[in-house]
């Protein structure tokens, strides 16, 4: 199946339209535990609307379908935004969102793959989701399946040493189909990533390991579509990575404006304020 | 700047009059008169792979010194160069694994265990994901130091759920081990001895075959009953040979599965009462065989006397192999002794 049908497969909504949904699953399942890496949420929401109404092949009926992109959540804290598509995508039940993070939940508050049907791995232990990304895509290979596996990983998981073992074994079995996606908020557990190790200029970093990349405003839903469209489609034998910058708390400018921080703090009476806002700026 | 902790021995040397070389790997582990096996854990991964398309093999620059270069060269579509890269090791065999593979995942011991012990525990244990990590040097069978020495892996993988846990005694278990652990649907961390390879247990019990999860009386006898495990029970069996001349019947049951521990014969035998109970573990006293036999005992109730051969809970010196073994009570002129003394 070509991009192209896929896209118009699922062009009954706009990927703005799906991003928004997200977001509002999103708030809706902080609100449920009063807290929630929201921010981040907010902040990827654009890219995972990409990830999974533009790009992935799946059956929603069948998460575990062989023939289904791989999408691997390396930053497992990331589960309330991963839920949010989820269940956006159809692979999980609307009906579930009022148990996130509750006891006995399918959806706790780090993500792993034995409890929630489309959590490809359990990540949270930081810098685990590249290299298990490249074993997979050597499995892929192996067995001949097309299929892309994407590893959605933090900016924070740069300084895992783990993670550059990732990036040169990739290079090395010449993983074209491994696309690997950095969430670039600039924002880790004790204050911007920029300020505790030194990343230096991204894109420059991953192409002179030999991968292929590419990095656009993670907020901006055409050059997401065409970052994802160019990394898919690329004929070259290496792996590809979309460096993608985006804005923490992204859709609820009181959030936006606050003091950024790893966890973003929203008072009780706050969840519905934010609700609000978000549906001021529905797309139409 | 040398704190008051740090221990330093830089006294300087005379050369010695008996020149003792350092033995980087276990050239020496035999004892005089038995046979030895070249690669067997090589060989039958290869024998294993040939009806199964499953199996694939993966090292992070070790394979020539884990034997699994045997497997490379007779197969080398079905073998994955990872470099030096432990924790990538680790997590890529997972991403194998999840693809429906089944890897064999090799390095030292040490490395395993310390520097991967994060990818082990979250990207293939919790996920109950079935890779083999298959681990050369394991406890104190190099002299190189406590860089190389792992005399502590079976304390930290027994701490894992879902894994399991092998430590075999010679070329009869690690070859027998391979066709068990692709059977185990689930993880699997085993000991590994390489290069040349003793054939010990089917000369003491000729009908002798590995089986996971099981332990086995390799001999009987009336007075002691050494549990032991890996190449201590080699050890063991060499002893009991020269404690017989002296009278001492001992017995020696092989436990060659860690983990699950084969409890219902270990409690059997240490029940056949009036022996003394000895454990044997190339391994550190915390957390190992010894240990987890006295919990058993403890827990069934039963009680017997019970002594431990392990290694200390120190970091061992560097030295030639045959030396360490003596210093640290593994030789079996030390097993001699400390059996001898606890009668």
């Amino acid at each position: 199946m070509s991009v192209q049908t896929r896209a118009t497969q699922r062009a009954n909504m706009s990927l703005a339209m799906r991003a928004w949904n997200i977001r509002r699953k999103a708030l809706l399942m902080g609100e449920v535990q009063g807290q929630g890496y929201i921010g981040q949420a907010l902040g990827v929401a654009d890219l995972l609307a990409t990830s999974y109404f533009h790009a992935l092949d799946y059956r929603p009926e069948e998460p575990e379908w062989e023939g289904r992109d791989r999408f691997y959540l390396s930053i497992g804290h990331y589960a309330i935004a991963l839920y949010a598509a989820l269940m956006e995508a159809g692979i999980l039940p609307e009906t579930e969102l009022e148990t996130y993070g509750m006891d006995d939940s399918r959806m706790p508050m780090s993500g792993m793959a034995s409890y929630t049907p489309g959590m490809e791995i359990t990540g949270g232990s930081l810098g685990h989701g590249l290299g298990i990304a490249v074993g997979a895509a050597l499995g892929l290979k192996r067995k001949g399946n097309p299929a892309f596996v994407y590893n959605l990983m933090s900016d924070g998981e740069l300084g895992e040493g783990s993670t550059w073992e990732a990036v040169m074994s990739a290079v090395q079995w010449k993983l074209d189909n491994l696309i690997c996606l950095v969430d670039f908020n600039n924002q880790q557990a004790d204050g911007p990533s920029r300020d505790a190790l030194a990343v230096g200029e991204e894109a420059p970093k991953w192409e002179a390991f030999g991968w292929h990349a590419q990095e656009v405003d993670g907020n901006d839903i055409a050059a997401l579509v065409a970052a994802f469209d160019t990394a898919r489609n690329l004929p070259d034998a290496r792996p590809r990575v979309i460096i993608a910058n985006t804005t923490m708390c992204k859709g609820v400018p009181f959030l936006e404006q606050r003091e950024i921080t790893h966890f973003v703090r929203v008072e009780a009476d706050e969840w519905a304020k934010a609700l609000d806002v978000l549906e001021e700026g529905k797309p139409q | 700047m040398t704190l008051a902790s740090m221990a330093r021995k830089y006294e300087a040397r005379k050369a010695p009059d008996r020149k003792v070389a350092t033995s980087a790997m276990i050239a020496s582990l035999a004892a005089e008169g038995y046979e030895t096996v070249a690669a067997p854990f090589g060989h039958a991964l290869v024998e294993q792979a040939r009806g199964d398309d499953r199996i694939v093999g993966l090292s992070a620059d070790l394979s020539k010194y884990t034997d699994l270069h045997i497997f490379a060269q007779a197969m080398p579509e079905k073998f994955y160069q990872m470099g030096m890269a432990e924790q990538l090791l680790m997590s890529a065999a997972a991403g194998i694994a999840r693809e429906g593979f089944i890897p064999f995942a090799t390095t030292y011991a040490v490395f395993a265990s310390r520097r991967a012990y994060d990818f082990i525990a979250m990207a293939i244990a919790e996920e109950n994901l079935p890779v083999k990590i298959v681990c050369a040097l394991p406890g104190l069978t190099t002299g190189y130091g406590p860089s190389h020495q792992a005399t502590e892996d079976l304390a930290i993988f027994r701490g894992l759920p879902n894994l399991v846990v092998i430590d075999p005694c010679d070329a009869c278990d690690v070859a027998g081990m391979v066709p068990e652990m692709v059977a185990h649907n689930g993880p699997v961390y085993a000991r590994l001895l390489r290069g040349k390879v003793p054939t010990v247990l089917t000369r003491h019990k000729p009908d002798y075959k590995f089986q996971l999860g099981r332990a086995q009386m390799i001999r009987e006898g009336r007075d002691v009953l050494v549990v032991s495990s890996g190449i201590m029970t080699m050890r063991a069996l060499d002893a009991a040979e020269q404690l017989a001349a002296e009278n001492v019947d001992v017995a020696v049951l092989h436990v060659p599965t860690i983990k699950p521990l084969d409890k219902a014969t270990i409690l059997s035998e240490a029940a056949k009462g009036g022996r003394l109970v000895v454990t044997a573990e190339n391994h550190t006293e915390n957390g190992g065989l010894g240990e987890a036999v006295a919990r058993e005992l403890m827990l069934a109730g039963t009680h017997v006397p019970f002594r431990m051969i392990a290694l200390p809970d120190a970091f061992l010196e560097a030295g030639a192999l045959p030396t360490l073994h003596d210093m640290y009570g593994l030789s079996v002129a030390r097993v001699v002794a400390q059996i001898k003394s606890w009668l």
